[in-house]
């Protein structure tokens, strides 16, 4: 078995702790990190996938193949689009059951808080919801 | 380096009666740009809080105790501080309410259910708060009235040819703003008031972005009612104030009841308080109130003139900075203007900019500033705004300028 949805976290909060919580810097990288993003094929950014923040919106479609779960993503800016990447680089790939279970721990260590948290702004906490709906959804299929 | 004159600002003085502004966010000396949203208080106005909680706090008007006695006058006092800033013609005129949301609501509740009947309309501008429109179609909504909208030409001013095409026997009340919070556009508001009371038609003026600006005298506006926040004027959040004419408030019903609104309450039957108490329903925000007083005083000493004359500096200054920058597009750029700038940069999302500023310690706005429908009319989704206040700096717009240069910069790697 590859890395748990724990490793890859750790693996996060590592990257970030040498960017010092120097704010311009951890942006530049979240930016790199949302570059690297896989693209998203455009028939898949309807209306129905969109997870609406209030300024920026995000895109999320989950497929299920052999009892694994592939999320492709994308965002409209630049910052959401890497915030998006750390999560898809958690969770693609996982069984049903396995995202039903993430615990986003990673997000609080990192002090990425003031990204999701309070501000309505950028629908991130919204997809980590609808990643967990897909989870649940597709338990009931596996 | 541009230099600012025609104020008599002494720009250190003021600033150091602004204690957040000396600090680092994201280790830069913060540039606040955020003023539209709400603007920082001077030491005076934290005083104030702190001097009331700590000698004088009581509730007010009921008590015979000392306390309530010397809360109650401080309290009064800023009421009548508020008559004169505005030209109000008595006291009684002035109501405190939770913010210039509240004033509205107020309104459009208490006088739009005794006024507004089937297929009356009510006007509001292209250019409103969501604020000044929402309250607006609830009650239309509820007596079957219409709202229309006086439409803005692309550079952000309404066009006064079709406010008289709109304006008719059935208009009721006609609702605009003194100055746009998204586009910074003052409006020509003595004028429209003119044509809506010749119509027959009633006017609410929201002066949330106005009060710490431009001169108001309601007298001389004619204005039937005048909105407004203290926390936009350097004063103290959850506060504002309804204006309106006498012989209005008084055909109005309560808003809200409780205690203070009362004369006599029995089960069967409440007669209601005189203005202003009828419509100050429960405990008002009292230290709040008193503390807002200083806030005035602090606009009174340096005078609107100077504050206008030297925030007009920074907007000239700051316009003229981004007009440089190739992908940057102003969003309104009326003649007459307070200082607010919204704009856009090519290739860049608003929510990105706003973002990198803060990391270079530079608070800007973005998004689409309550006014959904306003932005629908310049085919975009958000801005990024820039808004001043009297502490801020020519230094500051360098900053902010050299910030945004390195972000487009960056993107453009």
């Amino acid at each position: 078995m590859s890395s748990t949805v724990k490793d890859i976290q750790d693996e996060i909060i590592e990257e970030f702790s040498m960017l010092d919580s120097d704010m311009e810097m951890t942006i530049s990288y979240i930016m790199e990190l949302g570059e690297q993003l896989p693209e998203m094929d455009e028939s898949l950014k309807t209306e129905q996938n969109i997870v609406k923040g209030c300024q920026s919106k995000v895109w999320l479609n989950a497929t299920l193949n052999d009892g694994i779960i592939d999320f492709q993503a994308d965002s409209n800016t630049a910052i959401t689009k890497g915030l998006v990447s750390l999560l898809i680089r958690i969770v693609s790939g996982r069984s049903p059951q396995e995202i039903v279970d993430i615990d986003f721990y990673f997000i609080d260590k990192i002090g990425l808080n003031r990204f999701i948290g309070t501000q309505r702004s950028n629908g991130l906490g919204a997809m980590m919801k609808q990643i967990k709906l897909y989870g649940l959804a597709f338990s009931t299929l596996v | 380096m541009a230099t600012l004159e025609k104020h008599k600002i002494d720009i250190d003085k003021v600033r150091a009666e602004f204690p957040i502004l000396d600090q680092k966010v994201n280790g830069k000396q913060l540039v606040y740009f955020d003023n539209a949203a709400t603007n920082q208080k001077p030491q005076r106005v934290i005083d104030a809080l702190v001097h009331h909680y700590q000698t004088d706090n009581a509730n007010i008007h009921r008590g015979i105790h000392t306390l309530a006695e010397r809360s109650t006058t401080a309290f009064e006092e800023t009421r009548k501080v508020i008559q004169v800033f505005i030209n109000a013609n008595e006291a009684e005129e002035i109501i405190f309410t939770k913010g210039t949301s509240e004033s509205i609501n107020l309104v459009a509740s208490s006088w739009g259910r005794k006024f507004l009947n089937t297929g009356d309309e009510v006007i509001i501008s292209a250019l409103e708060h969501h604020s000044n429109i929402v309250p607006w179609q609830m009650i239309c909504e509820e007596r079957g009235a219409v709202l229309k909208v006086m439409p803005i030409n692309e550079k952000g001013e309404i066009i006064l040819e079709k406010v008289d095409e709109l304006l008719s026997e059935k208009t009721k009340m006609v609702a605009l703003n003194h100055a746009s919070n998204s586009l910074g556009t003052i409006n020509p508001v003595k004028e429209i008031i003119k044509k809506a009371h010749a119509a027959g038609a009633k006017v609410l003026i929201d002066g949330a972005q106005a009060t710490s600006h431009l001169p108001v005298d309601v007298q001389d506006l004619d204005a039937d009612f005048y909105a407004f926040s203290a926390h936009k004027m350097y004063g103290p959040t959850g506060l504002g104030v309804l204006y309106g004419k006498r012989i209005l408030l008084e055909k109005m019903p309560p808003y809200q009841g409780g205690g203070e609104m009362i004369k006599e309450v029995s089960f069967e039957k409440t007669t209601y308080n005189d203005i202003p108490y009828k419509f100050e329903a429960g405990t008002p925000d009292i230290a709040n109130v008193i503390a807002f007083k200083e806030a005035i005083h602090f606009i009174n000493e340096l005078g609107k003139a100077n504050i206008a004359a030297y925030e007009d500096g920074l907007l000239t200054y700051a316009t003229a900075r981004l007009k440089e920058i190739d992908s940057v597009r102003l969003i309104g750029e009326a003649a007459n203007k307070v200082g607010v700038i919204s704009f856009e940069v090519e290739g860049i999302h608003h929510f990105d900019l706003g973002m990198w500023m803060d990391a270079k310690g530079v608070a800007v706005r973005t998004g689409h500033h309550c006014t959904q429908p306003l932005m629908d009319f310049y085919c975009i989704e958000g801005t990024v705004r820039a808004s001043f206040s009297v502490y801020n700096t020519l230094e500051e717009v360098d900053i902010f300028i050299s910030a945004l240069k390195s972000i487009i910069e960056r993107f453009n790697k």
